[in-house]
């Protein structure tokens, strides 16, 4: 009897997935990471007027290893794919990614004669949610980051555990492949003596 | 280590010479402004060099006009600097504009009207700009507070140019041969009236606003010794560079081409160019990091005074377009160059006489002064590299273009 007072008032009988996935959907950390014009709409979003803080996205982090979402804001180039690329490699599980704007989305303006734009982010990582616009308005990026809060709430932990075992078992193409993602090798970097300086750091 | 600080400057002299390190800034970096990156060469915490390497936001520009007609670019200079995106367009217009003038059969005056809304919106379009340049400043260096207090006022602004043309960011307003009438507002109308009484409440709200600035971050003392006596450019370094804009006359250069080689109707308007000058009682020199950020807060007052020129005169009535059939310059070149936010924008027009133009080049201003930044951060400390960036006040979409 006193036990079952005390429970009452103290504990929640929930399930393992609803736990995890409120707590990944309500502290969602974007990565500081602003490619072009959409990265001031991006700041705007975070800044005084919109408050991006509301949803739980509000601490912007300056490295890939402490974020949970990427906000790809703005034209992705070929010689800033790799980059992209390694940046969502370095971060940690669970992750998520944000198309923002036309140009991560499809190249956008930059689409039929844009020789040194990639054609749509997706084509080098996965991506949850795709917002339109030319910039996005802030709205629409709220918009965008609740529609993946909706997305992260369907998923399980169980199915994410298995992520590291399968990918262990195929190579990293093969891995896209199965995903149903674009299996392009990375686009080649315009400037090789850029790539080894890098190395060096 | 031996150190010597010279008095003049923070160039320090370090002695004997230690292993040199190589450290990559970006293009993921938080301070750098989007997607530049430095290679550091470092001896201990002291540059020794930054070379910058550019070229991450390369958006073909030029293929794109020499593909497309001439008013189908004018959405393109939008997306070279999106903070001013304005004064992208009419830098461009008015190239375009100057090149169709040369031929006698095709003559044509852009409205009244119009040249007083493209110099009420790009003068606003101005302090927008300048206002994100002070916020993200102010976070490079370490204080929150003022990126909050510029986002929350540039809101403001934005809600105007979203009144005159529907857009926040990439607006694609004016237009060759005068402005866009996608939102109608007719002369003497009660839309024109609200919009002006818009204008008049911001800028009563404003201009106040620029004086809590200065007292919140300008004369701040831990900004003032994080920015004053840094990264000295002399006024013989600045031209040599080819740096125009703010950071030209925040090396106590005199040169403001909206009243030196004035277009448009500004030899209409009363305004006064900021120039650097020593302030000895915060230790800054003339052309140091905390002179180039002043003159942008003294230019935001300017700007102020001529919109309240144009409220005061009010709008004329008569059309905001030209009477255009088509936009064929004839076969020619023309380089037509503008005082943009950030600088001297020029753009470098060739013309063959059909609607697309053979050649375009855009001569960016932050593409200049982003080269100044070698010889600048030489023997500063690592910490310093980030103030320049700020003080320099680049747009990596119009360095690259």
């Amino acid at each position: 009897m006193i036990i079952d007072e005390k429970l009452d008032k103290n504990v929640i009988v929930t399930s393992v997935d609803a736990v995890a996935n409120w707590a990944r959907s309500s502290a969602l950390w974007p990565m500081t990471f602003g490619l072009a014009c959409c990265a001031i709409e991006f700041m705007a979003t975070a800044a005084s007027n919109y408050d991006l803080d509301r949803f739980g996205a509000g601490v912007p982090r300056a490295t890939p290893r402490q974020s949970d979402l990427m906000v790809i804001s703005g034209t992705v180039t070929l010689k800033m794919a790799t980059r992209i690329r390694r940046l969502y490699e370095q971060m940690p599980e669970p992750k998520y990614v944000i198309s923002m704007g036309s140009c991560a989305t499809s190249g956008g303006p930059y689409w039929q004669h844009g020789y040194h734009v990639l054609k749509g982010v997706d084509r080098i990582i996965p991506v949850d949610v795709y917002v339109p616009g030319c910039p996005p308005r802030p709205e629409a990026l709220i918009e965008g980051l609740l529609k993946l809060q909706e997305k992260i709430k369907t998923q399980t932990v169980a199915k994410r555990a298995h992520v590291p075992f399968l990918k262990r078992l195929f190579t990293k193409t093969e891995w896209y492949e199965l995903e149903g993602t674009e299996t392009e090798t990375d686009p080649e970097t315009p400037s090789a003596e850029g790539d080894s300086a890098e190395n060096t750091a | 280590m031996e150190t010597t600080q010279q008095t003049e400057s923070k160039i320090i002299e370090l002695k004997p010479f230690a292993d040199e390190m190589v450290v990559n800034m970006g293009p993921q970096h938080p301070s750098t402004h989007g997607v530049l990156r430095l290679e550091l060469k470092l001896d201990g915490e002291v540059v020794r060099e930054a070379i910058p390497h550019i070229g991450y936001l390369h958006r073909c520009f030029e293929k794109h006009s020499e593909n497309l007609s001439y008013p189908q670019i004018i959405p393109f200079t939008d997306r070279m600097d999106y903070v001013a995106a304005m004064n992208q367009n009419w830098g461009f217009c008015l190239a375009v504009e100057k090149l169709m003038e040369t031929d006698e059969s095709r003559n044509f005056e852009v409205p009244e009207r119009a040249e007083y809304l493209r110099v009420l919106i790009c003068e606003l379009n101005r302090i927008a700009s300048h206002l994100l340049s002070f916020g993200t400043y102010g976070m490079d260096i370490g204080a929150f507070t003022p990126f909050l207090y510029a986002f929350r006022d540039r809101e403001r602004l934005l809600l105007l140019f979203e009144k005159v043309c529907g857009a926040r960011l990439t607006y694609n307003y004016i237009r060759i041969g005068g402005v866009s009438e996608i939102i109608p507002m007719e002369p003497g109308s009660i839309a024109e009236q609200n919009f002006l009484d818009e204008i008049e409440a911001f800028l009563d709200y404003f201009e106040p606003l620029i004086d809590e600035y200065n007292d919140l971050l300008t004369k701040n003392s831990i900004f003032a010794e994080r920015t004053t006596r840094v990264a000295v450019m002399s006024a013989e370094m600045a031209l040599s560079y080819g740096a125009t804009g703010p950071n030209l006359r925040g090396s106590g250069v005199d040169w403001d081409l909206r009243r030196d080689e004035p277009y448009s109707i500004y030899d209409r308007f009363d305004f006064d160019v900021p120039v650097a000058v020593d302030v000895p009682e915060l230790g800054s020199v003339v052309g140091d990091c905390w002179s180039r950020y002043k003159i942008r807060m003294d230019e935001m007052k300017e700007s102020v005074r001529i919109v309240r020129q144009i409220l005061a005169e009010g709008l004329p009535s008569g059309p905001v377009m030209a009477d255009l059939k088509a936009v064929r310059p004839p076969q020619g070149e023309i380089y037509f160059r503008s005082e943009a936010p950030r600088g001297e924008l020029g753009f470098y027009i060739v013309s063959d006489g059909t609607p697309k133009p053979v050649r375009l080049k855009g001569r960016s201003p932050c593409f200049s002064a982003l080269s100044a930044l070698q010889e600048l951060s030489r023997g500063l400390m690592v910490a310093d590299i980030i103030a320049i960036i700020g003080s320099i006040d680049i747009v990596m979409g119009e360095v690259d273009r």
